[in-house]
């Protein structure tokens, strides 16, 4: 029981909350898609996948007593600008890195057409076996349902 | 001009799918046409592509999307980057998109008349995506596209009957397992290297010695376990059999021989250019000998159980599971004559399964049967047909001078160079599976139904009778399945200058 | 001496080229069989031609260009691969003047895809006699397998299917498991050379355990040769036409199987080698059991052609149990043996295909007394049967001799006391035959055999046994050609 000892979890859980919480997100999602049996909700549990994962990319660009990414009037000149007062120098610890966010825009947009296809399909499935849960389609197509 | 040939291949068919959706299905001949202007153009372009990089000296195309300029101190903005692996794989995968168009077009009349305007979309975007996928050099834009090329196979596959519909589900299922655990290890490797262009991922690791850090490790098998559920090796394999087998036969001909071998290709990438040979073979020892031996099993499953199928779609799709298994062993057996035939089975299996899938098709739309007893009697009645089956099958059993052959020699000979005995075994045990399986159809093509003998029933476990029955077989499908037979055998004897191209494209060990 | 030349190219083209003009004349038979006639003069003309620069001990080479790293597609004539050609090449034209008496005097169905499939075979016999490297041998090899796959399975009822899956599962079977592996083996251990060379391309590369091994591989893999425990394929092919059993049974298939082994012992392993690494006695024994067994077995079999084909098996055995030796006598003896077997055995092949035309009979039992009917077909038999046992004055007579002085000089008396008794053994199940055909009345109750008067097979079918049988005679009297091109073997190894 050693994780339990004093200390684990100040050191390991408390700081790292942040990628705890995808884990957990991420195991749930992964459950729903391979153990339940109705259509809907393994999309349901795809779609809690994909925002773990997304959660987990927006965490990565946060760092502390950052803020968002986005120069304010005069400040694009300052990068270039080396003889300016410092407190209007870009640097790199103001800001949270916005590439992984940028990433996830992406990610976003692709889980959203996964999903929608998803649907659409589950629809059609709905429609020729008037059912969405997977043992009685199963079971439809073993009692020799051909089409 | 030259140097636009990359993105000219994947604009092309772009904007090839956009006017097919623009022009409607009740133009469908026009859509066809599209179709085949834009692949037809893109294949030219591919093969141009291969000839610029054999005239270049560097050996290998980098083209920068946008024009960023690599100058300007910023890492920003996606590189495409092809070298003769890639230029070869993209060559194959537009051909084979081409090939397949003309093909379609037929069946696209009979099968799914309202659809076919999407048909025609979704084929080309499909081809653009893999085509993509060869040719990045970025590993977030790789997700991307695989995703892309994922949902609109998702996307075709459903078109089939109602069981395609639930195969498709169970697809979509595991393919987004599959991305979303290459995505997550690509955060990983970005976090450790601040960077997601894989050239620079590789000098980030090399430089920053960062090879023992357990988030590369875990990225890693991350990224691998994404891309092997991508590939179906076995045991992932779950969704491709019914799949290729439910999706109208039209879309199963060209994913089949593509989609499995694109994946086998970025998981090639992937070992050796972003993570390097030094990493992968060495401090990999052990995940190498157990790579190889999920290899062997299934190259062993697979085969095992394709010889359990009576139905003919079914049976090929397992036999792919099994060449899957040929390519990954290969690829870690560390040595050159394993990755060159790795490489090389890339081609050659995207060959010799076109070549079956078609000839299948044909004889499953002119039979009405989709079993094995679909076969019986060919050699008479479909003589034509059945030549371009039986060079295909000819080639999975590995005789000379198919390309099957080749492969099978350089990726044995790669398993005796590294000692690797049991791999050895398995590819010849699968060489040997593979020939009952084929001539035990051969012989039905050839004797048809004995006199005296009851007509056999075969069960049906496959449920996927055609949409379509055709009264003869029309020349705009022999003529794709003759180039699909041609192709397996040039490939097969051209295999020394193929495999010189390739090894000089391998990073060194 | 090697020298570039388009004849091996030809030689091999010409019957290919005919398969094309066979189909295209497939509404006219007359024309059809023509074209193949032509052809097979054709080939054997140019295998004559080649004949002079080889018995001037030169090498005629051809080149494809290299199809895997190192290894051209190549043709190289020499005096063991020109030995082979000039078998086969001339009894392919006595074999199809046999096959267009056979397969019209029983109205066979499907002769153009007969006759187009024998045109096949015989290219890829050939290539396999000028076969340059293993490479270029294993390719013709396994066409030799897909292409008598036809006309094993020609009659196309059960028996057939079930013979041919018989013949492609052992012949396919063992090339690919275990000449396949092998062949790969030699290829990363000789450094990407797989020519036949004098003395071997391992020699000296290879040690005495995976040379075992590897020498295994072959004389097992190579199974046309009809190697136990790898024989079963030959008796059940034996549901093909007479033609086929005669040319590719006795003659092509088979020979192409010891002709491998012999190139493997002599151009991959080198005689030298072997010598050294001392690893040719398993291949020894298991060529004696076989003399032996097979010959056990073919007394017990009733049906000709089954007896026959232990008979062939047997007679192989002799083959690679005189290479096995690795004594000068020895090859030469096996090499004479391709040439003066095959002239008997195709001579009984011949007779037994007759007999089946003439009368309907397969079985020995039904032929006593067929003699009455079938004088010249029966004298014919008689010939072939004791050239076959290798009584003087026939040719057979040479090469046993030579196996014989290979055993003693090997200092193998067991397998020279295994010669002697398996001679016996042919005289046991072949002289009976002819001489209760020939000697004795038919009993009275035989249906089928004309009591009196001669009732022959057709003339083309008698013609070529006769020709054959007498070959056997004359090669007793001349066996200098025969004799000179084993001896370049020995020569060059």
């Amino acid at each position: 029981m050693e994780f339990l000892a004093a200390g684990f979890i100040e050191d390991h859980i408390v700081p790292k909350f942040n990628y705890w919480i995808y884990v957990i997100l991420m195991m749930i999602g992964l459950y729903a898609m391979i153990t339940k049996n109705n259509l809907i909700k393994k999309l349901i549990g795809m779609a809690v996948f994909q925002t773990a994962i997304i959660l987990f990319y927006v965490s990565i660009g946060v760092k502390e007593e950052s803020g968002i990414p986005i120069l304010s009037h005069g400040q694009h000149h300052a990068i270039v600008d080396e003889g300016r007062p410092s407190e209007e120098v870009i640097t790199k610890e103001k800001f949270a890195n916005p590439l992984p966010h940028v990433l996830m825009l992406t990610a976003i947009v692709v889980g959203v057409s996964t999903l929608g296809l998803a649907l659409a399909i589950t629809q059609r499935i709905y429609i020729s076996f008037n059912t969405l849960e997977e043992d009685e389609i199963l079971d439809q197509l073993r009692r020799g349902g051909h089409d | 001009m030259t140097e636009h040939y990359p993105v000219l291949i994947l604009l092309v068919p772009l904007f090839g799918a956009l006017l097919a959706t623009l022009l409607g299905s009740e133009r469908q001949v026009a859509c066809w046409f599209t179709a085949l202007i834009a692949l037809g153009g893109s294949s030219i372009l591919a093969i141009g592509n291969i000839c610029a990089l054999l005239a270049s000296a560097e050996g290998e195309l980098r083209y920068r999307m946008g024009g960023w300029n690599e100058n300007s101190g910023y890492e920003v903005g996606i590189e495409l980057r092809i070298d003769m692996l890639a230029a070869l794989v993209v060559a194959a995968v537009v051909i084979v998109g081409f090939i397949n168009t003309i093909f379609a077009k037929t069946r696209v009349t009979g099968e799914m008349r309202e659809k076919a305007a999407f048909f025609y979309a979704l084929n080309q975007l499909l081809i653009v995506g893999l085509c993509g996928i060869v040719m990045t050099n970025d590993a977030f834009n790789l997700y991307v596209l695989i995703e892309i090329t994922s949902l609109t196979s998702y996307a075709l596959i459903a078109m089939g009957n109602r069981r395609a519909a639930l195969s498709s589900f169970n697809y979509i299922i595991m393919g987004t397992i599959g991305a979303s655990f290459y995505l997550l290890g690509v955060g990983y490797l970005y976090i450790k290297t601040g960077t997601l262009n894989i050239d620079d991922i590789h000098t980030v690791l090399q430089s920053g010695n960062l090879w023992g850090d357990t988030s590369i490790t875990i990225a890693f098998i991350l990224i691998m376990l994404g891309l092997w559920t991508k590939m179906a090796l076995f045991p992932l394999h779950g969704w491709l059999p019914n799949a290729y087998s439910y999706a109208p036969g039209v879309v199963g001909s060209f994913m089949a021989p593509l989609m499995t071998k694109v994946m086998v290709y970025v998981m090639l990438r992937i070992m050796l250019w972003l993570f390097g040979g030094e990493y992968i073979y060495s401090s990999g020892l052990v995940w190498g000998e157990l790579v190889i031996w999920m290899s062997i099993i299934a190259i062993v499953a697979g085969s095992f159980l394709a010889l359990a199928r009576t139905d003919i779609k079914k049976m090929l799709t397992y036999l792919i599971v099994a060449e899957v298994g040929y390519m990954v062993g290969g690829a870690w057996l560390a040595n050159g004559a394993g990755l060159a035939g790795s490489m090389y089975h890339i081609l050659s299996d995207a060959a010799m399964t076109f070549c079956l899938f078609l000839a299948a098709a044909i004889v499953i739309l002119r039979t009405g049967d989709h079993r094995l007893t679909a076969f019986n009697g060919l050699f008479r009645s479909m003589p034509l047909t059945m030549i371009g089956f039986t060079v295909g099958g000819l080639s999975m059993i590995g005789l000379p001078p198919t390309c099957g052959f080749f492969s099978k020699w350089y990726l044995i000979s790669g398993g005796i160079e590294a000692g690797h005995w049991s791999y050895v075994a398995a590819l010849l045990f699968s060489s040997l599976v593979n020939a009952v399986i084929f001539f035990r159809i051969f012989e039905r093509a050839y004797f048809g139904n004995l006199k005296g003998v009851a007509d056999e029933q075969l069960p049906d476990d496959g449920d996927c009778a055609p949409l379509l029955t055709l009264e003869r077989v029309p020349f705009s499908m022999l003529i794709p399945l003759f180039i699909a037979g041609a192709s397996v055998l040039l490939v097969g004897i051209y295999n020394n200058t193929l495999v010189s191209w390739l090894k000089a494209a391998m990073p060194p060990l | 001496m090697l020298e570039e030349s388009y004849l091996p190219l030809i030689t091999w083209m010409v019957s290919l080229l005919a398969v094309p003009a066979i189909m295209l004349l497939r509404k006219n038979p007359n024309a059809r069989e023509g074209a193949t006639f032509v052809a097979a003069f054709a080939k054997f003309a140019l295998v004559l031609a080649m004949l002079p620069a080889v018995m001037a001990g030169g090498v005629l080479r051809f080149s494809f260009g290299e199809i895997l790293p190192g290894i051209p597609l190549e043709f190289r004539v020499d005096g063991l691969g020109m030995l082979f050609a000039l078998v086969a090449s001339s009894l392919w034209i006595l074999t199809t003047l046999y096959a267009v008496g056979y397969m019209r005097g029983l109205k066979e169905h499907d002769q153009t895809r007969f006759f187009a499939c024998f045109a096949v075979s015989i290219s890829a016999t050939i290539g396999v006699a000028f076969a340059g490297n293993l490479f270029t041998l294993y390719l013709f090899y396994e066409m030799l397998s897909l292409s008598t796959y036809p006309l094993v399975t020609h009659h196309g009822d059960k028996a057939a299917r079930s013979g041919g899956r018989t013949y492609l599962s052992h012949l396919l079977g063992t090339s690919v498991a275990f000449v396949l592996p092998a062949m790969i083996y030699c290829w990363v251990k000789s450094g990407g050379d797989m020519s036949f060379t004098d003395g071997g391309f391992l020699a000296g590369k290879i040690g005495a355990g995976d040379g075992l091994i590897v020498l295994l591989a072959f004389t097992l893999g190579f199974a046309k040769s009809g190697l136990m425990p790898f024989h079963s394929w030959l008796p059940n092919a034996m549901v093909a036409p007479t033609p086929v059993s005669a040319l590719l049974h006795a003659v092509a298939v088979v020979k192409v199987g010891v002709f491998c082994i012999l190139r493997v012992f002599t151009g991959v392993f080198g005689i030298d080698t072997l010598k050294d690494l001392d690893i040719t006695t398993v291949v020894t024994y298991i060529a004696g059991f076989t003399v032996i067994t097979s010959s056990l077995i073919a007394l017990t079999q009733d049906n000709l052609k089954r007896r026959l084909a232990f008979s062939t098996i047997g007679q192989l055995a002799y083959i690679i149990l005189g290479v096995s030796f690795l004594s000068a006598n020895g090859i030469t003896g096996s090499a004479m043996h391709i040439a003066m077997h095959a002239f008997g055995k195709i001579t009984l092949f011949f007779c037994a295909g007759a007999i089946f035309m003439a009368t309907g009979k397969k079985y020995v039992s039904q032929m006593v007394g067929i003699g009455r009917q079938m004088p010249v077909t029966m004298t014919a038999f008689l010939l072939g049967s004791l050239s076959i046992i290798g009584l003087p004055p026939f040719g057979g007579a040479w090469s046993k001799w030579y196996l014989f002085l290979g055993a003693l000089d090997a200092d193998q008396m067991f397998m020279a006391v295994i010669l002697v008794i398996s001679s016996l053994l042919n005289i046991a199940y072949l002289l009976p035959v002819a001489v209760n055909a020939l000697f004795r009345k038919p009993p009275a109750d035989s249906e089928g055999i004309a009591i009196s008067g001669i009732r022959e097979a057709p003339a083309a079918c008698v013609i070529p046994l006769s020709i054959t049988a007498v070959a056997g005679f004359v090669i007793f009297l001349f066996p200098d050609l025969v004799f000179d091109l084993a001896q370049l073997l020995i020569a060059n190894g």
